[in-house]
């Protein structure tokens, strides 16, 4: 058999890089002189090097498996991730008041980031059947779906930030050809959910009114046969949509959700309140200067006056220890990886394979943004991990499992015929 | 084509959006640098052992002890006996209350004191029992430990800043101590040293957690120094002593080096009751005495008139001016008359002629009053001879601050022409206004320190060093300069010839001291004070300079004491004892010392106060 088998090391070597940064810095804010060990079950640094150790055990199985495996056995990987979403209802343990995790040994495990990975093989999958159109409204029901089943059951856990996660598949469905409308529904829906919020629902309305006469006379303007119509059913959706969301935020949300997003706002400037995340992870990284404190330096992480720093937070620990060169580099580094993967996903000669890539892609960019983003108070404050980075073996297990696969796809594309 | 490309240009553009936020926070902005360092690290001041003091024999008197402060946080605290408390710590209930509430409002998680200062007693009875006090902590604080209880005057006292000294000087915090009074106020950079900085790493509970960077920020105090003062400390506790239930001073000084032997006032303190825990009732006790004194440093600050005292210092002017010489006799009848209707009384036998020496030793107010007439009358004018008298008497250390090592003085008075000028309102005057001066009644004011000094200036023959407290460690450095008499060494010997005479066969056979030469020379110092508007007349001061050995003198001595009678009353016998004390360091005239020491002039000072009429001089 004549194969040809091309790595791209590239990736490799970024992943490696990137999984060394946070096992570093996991080291360093857990650390704590009193009681230290290195090789210990409380040393979560060496945890965290046994978890890559066994992902990156995984990983090779993978890279090392037939190119048609995860094609064929997509479906069933998805199946199981579903089941597990909903085994959690019978056998999830409770941290924090989420219901997302299982517990065996010591060992815990998060289902909905394995239904991250589930998620993208199945949405190549469908992408890749002959009869799937993404301008047909059937192919577009079962690709939601198929999206939306993951994004329910995590929602009830709940985990509202893992499941705006799943967001990152809009990328992969528009790269297919969805409807770019789809894509301005969705930011006019996100653009509206802000003001919705920090404006009373009558200025909101009155804006609304005003945008889409505005609209409706320029657009005369131009071309004469403009239909009134769906322009009104636009608005009146959106004015729906804006109410709605006023009454979820006044009367569904629980007040911690609330406080998230009031913070994200600024409406609340309590910073030893529930600010006080965001404060201290501002702080710690503000603090980082130019060049940043040194390994073990950072006073803020060693106070350990950043909550969860060695999760969520761990961008703070890189950006006090290692200043703005630190952050800098892993910008870049997450850049570079997210760009190699779209490169190297429009070269697969099937969309099996450029789904999936593009899906892994859009995966990376979604946590990369959202994490980074709520470290230094750009996006509203959301509990998910920074890929490969962040302290947790499901996340580091479903990020590597992500990238090896695809770079088993990639390094078989050759072999591929297109279809 | 956008279809390709919208993944790849959100992702550029979220990475520079990340940058410029970043280069924002981190770069740009430098607040959160200062805020973390304020959140994050505390900032301890490292403080220096403060200097032991010792005397000049290298004797300890003051070192430091620990004391304990009892401390909460407020957030440990739980139910606790209070009533065994107050007991252990000796606190009031009341008290107790008022300082966890106050200590509740500071802060839940900082530590605040509840109890200052306890002592190492009680702090061990209290350390058995520490498990019923949960969230009580002590904290070792070191104050001072006084090993003697005298020359409270001369050591001073230490206390906290107040806001006042937190102004002036940037050094100091909230809390600190610095010297108040005495050596330690003077000498108060050496004995502190200089402290240090130590940075602490907290976590976010405020609780600290270590050295922040293994302490390569930290400050290292430098070294507090320890000082030796010139003082005798068996000489000062000998004339601490002696002063029981008298008023007035003594100074002694070493005439070689100016170095002072024993600076006493009386009444004193026991300077240990000014640290602990009963310091500041203590403070206001000797504060509120307004009728003794006893933070009066009266051997510093009092001004007195000299008396005959300054006879000696009129002659060795005189002397210089060649107004008189060894031969100059001048005839007493019970004294003279100056001028119409205005008598000098002299205790001489009518139709005696005195010479100097004799002047001195039987202390003649004719002669020196005489003389002090036609030494102003050899000028040009009355007031060039007061410029002139002046001069001299400024060379010998009068009339001005001394410049020792103490923090309080006075400059004395030495009279100028300026001064009559005022005093008779422009209209002529003459040295018959001013004879007073002749004989050390008039308007002169000098301090016993400065009464010392110019004793010593004579028994060095012409010349004295600033006296000084503390011994100078580097002798090269900063040896002390022999400051000169504007009277020449060839006339003092007529004069010491005289003080000596005083002791041997004149007004002070009292202070005679078998086999030692002593020179000296008594004052009797009228004064007044007003009572119920009246300038009423007091019974006479009773003052006594003197050196000794005559040859190569060891010691200078100046004594006054106040409403003594006449000199050789109270301050001559004092002195000599002194004197033998610090020289012979045996007493042989047990029976003088013990009227001496259990002497006591408490009916004298309670005369002014009684509210009827007395007598004075009895």
């Amino acid at each position: 058999m004549n194969k040809t088998f091309r790595i791209d090391w590239i990736t490799i070597i970024i992943y490696f890089l990137l999984v060394a940064t946070g096992i570093s810095n996991i080291f360093s804010s857990t650390y704590d002189i009193d009681s230290f060990s290195y090789i210990s079950a409380d040393n979560l640094a060496f945890k965290q090097f046994v978890f890559f150790i066994f992902s990156l055990i995984s990983g090779i199985l993978i890279l090392i498996a037939p190119s048609k495996f995860f094609l064929r056995f997509s479906s069933l990987i998805y199946l199981f991730s579903i089941l597990l979403l909903l085994g959690l209802f019978a056998f999830g343990n409770t941290v924090y008041g989420h219901k997302s995790w299982y517990t065996f040994f010591g060992v815990s495990i998060q289902p909905t980031e394995i239904a991250k990975f589930a998620t993208n093989l199945a949405v190549a999958k469908l992408l890749s059947e002959i009869e799937i159109d993404l301008k047909k409204t059937s192919s577009l029901i079962q690709i939601f779906l198929i999206i939306s089943i993951p994004v329910i059951l995590t929602l009830i856990q709940p985990d509202f930030g893992s499941a705006l996660i799943f967001l990152s598949f809009i990328f992969v469905l528009f790269r297919e050809g969805l409807n770019p409308n789809f894509l301005l529904f969705l930011a006019l829906f996100l653009i509206l959910a802000f003001f919705a919020l920090i404006k009373p629902f009558f200025y909101v309305s009155v804006f609304l009114t005003g945008f889409f006469s505005c609209f409706y006379f320029l657009s005369k303007k131009i071309n004469k046969k403009v239909s009134i119509t769906p322009l009104i059913i636009v608005f009146i959706l959106s004015c729906v949509y804006v109410y709605s969301i006023n009454y979820v935020y006044n009367d569904l949300l629980s007040q911690r959700h609330k406080d998230r997003i009031d913070v994200f706002l600024g409406k609340e400037t309590d910073v030893m309140g529930i600010g006080y995340n965001l404060n201290q992870s501002i702080i710690a990284i503000g603090s980082g200067g130019l060049s940043g404190k040194g390994f073990l330096q950072g006073t803020q992480t060693k106070g350990k006056f950043v909550p969860r720093q060695h999760t969520d937070y761990i961008f703070s620990t890189i950006g006090e220890e290692w200043g703005f060169y630190g952050t800098s580099i892993i910008i870049i580094l997450f850049t570079s990886l997210i760009l190699r993967i779209l490169f190297r996903a429009e070269q697969q000669k099937n969309i099996f394979g450029r789904s999936y890539a593009y899906g892994t892609a859009s995966l990376i960019f979604m946590h990369f943004f959202i994490n980074i983003g709520m470290s230094i108070g750009l996006v509203p404050t959301i509990g998910i991990p920074l890929p490969f980075i962040s302290y947790g073996g499901s996340s580091m297990y479903t990020f590597t499992t992500l990238v090896f696969v695809y770079l088993n796809i990639d390094a078989n594309r050759l072999n591929e015929t297109s279809i | 084509m956008i279809r390709i490309q919208l993944l790849k240009l959100l992702t550029i553009a979220i990475s520079a959006i990340f940058f410029i936020k970043l280069f924002g926070l981190q770069v740009l902005n430098k607040d959160y640098d200062k805020l973390s360092e304020n959140n994050a690290i505390i900032e301890i001041e490292d403080y220096p052992e403060r200097g032991f003091i010792y005397d000049r024999k290298g004797r300890i008197l003051v070192s430091n002890q620990p004391a304990y402060d009892i401390m909460i946080i407020p957030e440990n605290l739980s139910p606790f006996d209070t009533l065994s408390f107050c007991k252990i710590t000796g606190i009031d209930k009341k008290e107790l209350i008022i300082n966890l509430e106050s200590a509740r409002k500071f802060s839940m998680r900082l530590p605040s004191v509840v109890v200052n200062q306890i002592s190492k007693e009680t702090y061990a009875k209290l350390q058995e029992q520490m498990w019923k006090f949960q969230g009580f902590f002590t904290q070792k604080k070191s104050i001072r430990d006084y090993r003697v209880n005298f020359g409270a005057n001369v050591l001073g006292y230490v206390s906290e800043v107040n806001s006042e000294d937190l102004i002036k000087d940037k050094y100091y915090r909230q809390g600190d101590l610095i010297g108040r009074q005495g050596v330690e106020k003077s000498y108060e950079k050496e004995l502190r040293g200089k402290k240090g900085k130590k940075f602490l790493q907290k976590d976010r509970f405020n609780r600290i957690i270590g050295p922040y960077k293994n302490g390569v920020y930290d400050i290292e105090p430098s070294q507090a120094q320890n000082i030796n003062l010139t003082i005798d400390i068996e000489l000062q506790s000998y004339g601490e002593k002696l002063m029981m239930n008298k008023r007035g001073g003594i100074v002694a000084i070493e005439p070689e080096t100016g170095e002072v032997l024993a600076l006493i006032s009386a009444p004193s303190y026991d300077p240990s009751i000014l640290v602990g825990r009963q310091r500041s009732k203590n403070y206001k006790t000797l504060a509120n005495d307004t009728i003794s004194k006893p933070l009066f440093d009266r051997a510093l600050l009092a001004q007195y008139s000299p008396g005959s005292t300054l006879k000696p210092l009129n002659a060795l002017i005189a002397l210089q001016e060649k107004v008189i010489d060894s031969e100059t006799k001048h005839s007493c009848n019970k004294g003279f008359y100056y001028a119409k209707n205005a008598h000098m009384d002299c205790n001489c036998k009518h139709g005696t002629k005195n010479d100097l020496i004799k002047s001195i030793h039987k202390s003649c107010n004719t002669f020196f009053s005489k003389t002090y007439i036609n030494l102003i009358s050899s000028s040009k004018s009355a007031t060039m001879g007061v410029e002139t008298w002046k001069k001299y008497l400024e060379s010998f250390g009068l009339g001005n601050y001394l410049g020792y090592d103490l923090p309080i003085g006075r400059p004395g008075l030495i009279p100028n022409s300026e001064f009559y000028n005022v005093l008779y309102k422009g209209e002529n005057w003459s040295a018959t206004n001013i004879i007073s001066n002749g004989i050390g009644q008039g308007e002169v004011l000098v301090t016993p320190i400065q009464l010392a000094n110019f004793t010593s200036a004579i028994a060095n023959k012409g010349y004295y060093l600033t006296p000084h407290f503390v011994k100078t460690r580097d002798k090269e450095k900063t040896k002390l300069s022999k400051i000169n008499t504007a009277v020449e060494t060839d006339y003092f010997y007529d004069v010491i010839d005289g003080m000596q005479k005083v002791i041997e066969q004149g007004t002070a056979r009292i202070a005679k001291i078998n086999g030692l030469s002593v020179c000296g020379k008594t004052g009797t110092v009228e004064n007044f004070t007003i009572i119920k508007g009246k300038k009423t007349q007091l019974t006479d001061h009773s003052i006594f300079i003197a050196f000794a050995p005559k040859v190569n003198p060891k010691i200078a001595i100046a004594t006054f004491i106040e409403n003594g009678y006449w000199g050789s009353r109270w301050a001559a016998p004092i002195s000599s004892l002194m004197i033998e004390k610090y020289l012979k360091n045996s007493i042989t005239r047990p029976r003088l010392e013990k009227r001496m020491l259990n002497g006591s002039l408490e009916h004298e000072y309670n005369k002014p106060l009684s509210g009827v009429n007395f007598n004075i001089n009895e």
